[in-house]
């Protein structure tokens, strides 16, 4: 495809270098059919070095993990050719199954086919703590 | 029907009730005695912990009821890979309520969403124990007669005790208490609960490593285990394990009324010349421990 132009379909703008692949791996992107182009450290005048990543679909994105990996990410909605939408991801309140719970300890480890439930327990500092153990998502457990 | 899986599930409210429910089993015994018959209070404890269990199935039994469970992983359906949901599902059949305890952080709360009966945390791993918490609070109700305008000194293991971090986190919530954090520099209390509970909330609290020196201050002493496993080396072990053991002597400069309190089991933090010393009180909180569970066992069977 042309990645220039995308008809319908989906442009992730504004992804902070580097987290173009976590997102498509965490968004599941490579189960798509449609093409998809993840564009690495493309240059930006509002944040240096960004990724972008263009979906050639109409796809139902997940924007929870957007919103946890970064809610100053653009959206922009392309149909027939033109931006019809352009919007940031919230912040989520609660994650179901997007990340797991990294504790050893947390129930998650041995507990077979329970949803790994993370709650924004600090806004500000956009902190998230496991439901059970309330380990924190990011960096070292509690 | 609710749960008790964390101790900040309860209101300052809810907790008064607790207290003094505890209180009037206390004093009129005989009033309760048959509050629970033809109930039935499986203690499930995936890890053994003999001392919980057996005050969970006392406190069931002075109040008329049955126990049934088990104890430790080895002999049960868990050890067979059966899951925490499944389990729970199958008891809810034959209890009326459910006190359980898990290795693993978390368990219970999985145990409340499948259960159709009341569940009590009687210990995650090491994450919650909110009945040891509701101990602690009632032994410093009886013996205090007053949740605000009170030292409490912590000594020990600050760092893994959770005993000690619900501690706080309860005691937080009210007026006037000034903390008193005694350990040695590997054990001190974590930054995370220094942060969120304490600076923010604008609880007073002082850091030392001597306990001699703040004694003369202090309320209540909580005393707590520290443990060799802790420590990197053995030299560094040796080198404090006596500071933060209790004895006679160290109390000699201690308030008259000072309540010496601890989780038990002890293993050689308070030493035995103690025991008798009418401050201590640790015997003491094992049975407010029960009856405590009387008065919880009663709020979640809403026995009236
Ligand atoms: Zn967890």
């Amino acid at each position: 495809m042309n990645i220039d132009s995308i008809r319908n379909g989906i442009v992730i703008d504004h992804i902070k270098a580097g987290q173009g692949m976590e997102i498509y791996q965490l968004l599941n992107l490579e189960a798509l059919d449609c093409s998809i182009a993840l564009i690495k450290n493309a240059s930006s005048g509002k944040i240096g070095k960004k990724d972008i990543i263009k979906i050639d679909a109409d796809f139902e994105l997940d924007l929870d993990v957007l919103g946890y990996i970064n809610p100053d990410i653009t959206i922009n909605v392309i149909k027939d050719g033109q931006r019809v939408r352009k919007f940031h991801p919230e912040l989520p309140e609660r994650l179901t199954n997007v990340i797991r719970c990294k504790n050893p300890r947390c129930i998650t480890s041995v507990e077979q086919e329970i949803d790994h439930i993370f709650k924004l327990t600090d806004r500000e500092n956009r902190v998230y703590r496991c439901i059970y153990c309330e380990s924190k998502a990011k960096g070292e457990n509690i | 029907m609710r749960s008790l899986i964390d101790i900040v599930d309860l209101s300052i409210e809810e907790i008064n009730d607790l207290i003094d429910t505890a209180n009037d089993i206390i004093e009129n015994p005989d009033k309760y005695s048959e509050k629970c018959q033809k109930k039935k209070l499986a203690t499930l404890f995936f890890e053994p912990s003999t001392r919980t269990r057996l005050s969970f199935e006392a406190a069931m039994m002075e109040l008329g009821g049955n126990v049934l469970g088990f104890s430790a992983a080895s002999n049960s359906s868990a050890a067979k890979g059966e899951s925490v949901s499944d389990t729970i599902r199958t008891v809810c059949c034959y209890a009326d309520i459910i006190a359980m305890r898990h290795p693993k952080e978390g368990a219970p709360m999985i145990a409340s969403m499948h259960s159709t009966v009341p569940i009590i945390n009687a210990g995650d791993g090491g994450h919650n124990h909110p009945t040891q918490t509701l101990t602690d609070l009632l032994t410093i109700q009886r013996e205090k007669g007053r949740f605000d305008s009170l030292t409490v000194g912590l000594c020990g293991d600050l760092k893994f005790g959770r005993t000690v971090h619900s501690l706080i986190h309860a005691l937080s919530r009210y007026e006037n208490i000034h903390f008193v954090l005694i350990s040695p520099e590997e054990l001190k209390l974590p930054g995370y609960i220094i942060n969120d509970i304490l600076d923010k909330k604008g609880v007073s609290y002082t850091v030392t490593t001597s306990l001699e020196k703040v004694m003369p201050t202090l309320d209540i002493l909580y005393m707590t285990r520290v443990q060799r496993e802790r420590f990197f080396n053995e030299a560094d072990y040796i080198r404090l394990k006596d500071s933060y053991i209790l004895n006679k002597e160290k109390l000699t400069t201690a308030k008259t009324d000072l309540c010496i309190m601890h989780p038990l089991p002890r293993v050689n933090e308070i030493s035995v010349d103690v025991d008798d010393d009418p401050r201590a009180c640790y015997f003491k909180q094992v049975l407010y421990g029960k009856f405590i569970r009387m008065a919880l066992i009663l709020k979640l069977l809403e026995v009236e």
